[in-house]
């Protein structure tokens, strides 16, 4: 089970804002999806592995050449709010 | 009804090589139905045909490509309204491939919202009905790739595939879908859900159309993308007719929740592989069960940290209210839909503090027991069989209250991601007017072989597919 508290913190920790009414189907939401998920806290898996690229792989290095990169102007241009020499933002301190 | 839709992408590219036909008409006839669709598979359609380079391989058969890839200039959202109005600066490698290659884009196919989903109903942009049955859905995620191919609204597609995203929706609309193995088309370019599973593939009308497209995705390394492999030799066109040598190991149809009509099928297939001089035979999957627990921890984790740069900065859309944290949580709020929300909740919840070890740790060893289970089956045998998905295309609206009862969709599909290994979805046949499709799966890097034997099934089969009108 999960508790509306920490519904509350993990949507902070998200930055996103919940509705009352999300706030509510999340909780109980998530608690049966985790409840679901917790059967893996059933198995004996001391000593195993964890695996996180599948096949096996080296790394590999390349030599450090420079080359053009996206134009500024390109790279702004998605923006909602572009400046002349990067993303304009609401200041943090704002009200 | 033009007899040129009759043609699959294969035959398309040989009749515009011999001169028979014209690249332009081509794209022309694609471009028109593509533009004039009503099953709601596609989010943007290109204006005109492209110059293709001559003597390109593919000789100009449009391709129709899941909105998760950037196209440069071209909306690219991912079905989602935070990337509204988006235009990507590049565009993905996997697609510039297959420009180069000589398919040029013929739009962009709808798709559950940043691939999240199992039905195309969590798209931002509207639901997508399955030519078969209007009243029920494509599958998902790449259910507007799948539709589109099945519907004949174009002779190909790609889609990606986390965990079922290409093969559930082939088979919910009676078509080849296939994932290769983990790292062997590139994911530059590819909008990011869960990075350790992601894949692209092709979606198409026949098991050659699949093994063409795969030829031209896969290839030399590519610099963008560490996790790319360059893969071993050409991927050969499938000739097989015989199945004579090869084991089939079968897991799945006794388990709970697999519809009698899609056992049936399936048997049904079971039935052609032998006699086609195949050896066919039960195996068990350890821990495969346990597959879908595992995932479910592992693609919201990596998903939750990979949908953290939609905040309003540096692409899409913005909600202002008041200050910077409460612009990026309002934002999000508005911009996300809501399992994309559930599956960032999920994932954030596991790697907080004090859970990591208890979810995302131990799902990667389980992982590693499900790798281990593959690993140990095809000492025994050449191929996996399973039913790709327990159940038919299921009625629109019949899973959305229930997010549990939907990822059951994957039960057979999120074990192969997880191990990385290739699997193709082939049609079966039927369940109640339905199609019904097998999954073949095998070791990593044996796409060719795969491909081999399911066009030697395929042609003992002889599913009819064709639902264009």
């Amino acid at each position: 089970m999960i508790a509306r508290e920490q519904v509350l913190h993990v949507a902070r920790l998200a930055r996103l804002a919940l509705t009352e009414e999300e706030v509510e189907r999340m909780t109980e939401e998530l608690s049966s999806i985790l409840e679901h998920i917790e059967r893996i806290g059933e198995l004996d898996l001391d000593d195993v592995e964890p695996t996180s690229h599948v096949v096996d792989v080296e790394n590999v290095l390349r030599a450090d050449v420079p080359r053009p990169s996206l134009p500024r102007e390109k790279a702004l241009a998605p923006a909602p709010d572009p400046g002349p020499a990067g993303f304009r933002v609401p200041s943090p301190g704002a009200s | 009804m033009s007899e040129l839709l009759e043609l699959s992408a294969a035959a398309a590219a040989e009749r515009v090589r011999a001169g028979e036909l014209s690249a332009r008409e081509l794209f022309e006839l694609y471009r028109e139905r593509a533009a004039n669709e009503d099953l709601g598979a596609f989010l943007w359609v290109a204006d005109e045909a492209p110059e293709v380079p001559a003597d390109a391989p593919l000789c100009g058969v449009p391709v129709a490509v899941k909105d998760l890839f950037c196209v440069e200039g071209v909306p690219s959202t991912a079905a989602s309204r935070i990337l509204e109005g988006y235009r990507p600066p590049y565009t993905a490698t996997a697609v510039e491939r297959l420009i180069e290659a000589g398919a040029p884009v013929l739009g962009k196919t709808n798709m559950d919202e940043f691939a999240m989903g199992s039905s195309n109903e969590n798209s931002g942009y509207g639901v997508v009905l399955n030519p078969w049955d209007r009243e029920r859905v494509p599958g998902g995620s790449s259910g507007g790739s799948a539709a589109a191919v099945a519907a004949g609204l174009a002779p190909w597609a790609i889609g990606t595939d986390t965990g079922g995203s290409i093969r559930q929706p082939a088979a919910l609309c009676g078509i080849v879908g296939l994932k290769p193995t983990y790292g062997a088309v590139s994911r530059y370019g590819m909008i990011a859900f869960a990075s350790s599973l992601d894949q692209c593939g092709p979606l198409t009308r026949d098991v050659t159309d699949a093994a063409l497209l795969l030829r031209h995705l896969v290839g030399r390394r590519d610099p963008c993308d560490s996790t790319h492999l360059e893969f071993p030799g050409e991927v050969s066109l499938p000739g097989a007719e015989s199945l004579t040598g090869l084991r089939f190991g079968v897991w799945g149809l006794e388990e709970e929740g697999v519809e009698p009509g899609v056992a049936a099928a399936c048997r049904a297939a079971l039935a052609r592989i032998e006699e086609l001089g195949g050896a066919v035979e039960e195996i068990e999957l350890p821990y495969a069960e346990h597959g879908l627990s595992a995932y479910y921890v592992i693609a919201p984790a990596e998903a939750s940290a990979n949908l953290a740069r939609y905040d309003g900065v540096r692409y899409g859309a913005r909600s202002l209210d008041g200050d910077l944290t409460s612009m990026y949580e309002r934002t999000r709020a508005e911009g996300f839909g809501a399992e994309v929300k559930r599956r960032i909740m999920i994932g954030t919840y596991a790697l907080s503090s004090g859970y990591y070890e208890a979810y995302y740790g131990r799902a990667q060893k389980v992982r590693t027991k499900i790798v281990e289970s593959f690993r140990a089956a095809f000492e025994k045998v050449d191929f996996v069989v399973t039913p790709t998905s327990p159940t038919v295309a299921f009625k629109l609206g019949e899973r959305t209250a229930n997010p549990l009862a939907m990822y059951l969709s994957d039960y057979f599909t999120v074990p192969m991601s997880l191990a990385g290994i290739p699997a193709i979805s082939i049609p079966a046949g039927l369940s109640d007017g339905l199609p019904v499709g097998l999954q073949i799966a095998g070791p990593p890097f044996s796409e060719s072989r795969i491909l081999d034997a399911a066009h030697a099934l395929e042609q003992a089969i002889g599913f009819e597919g064709r639902r264009w009108r």
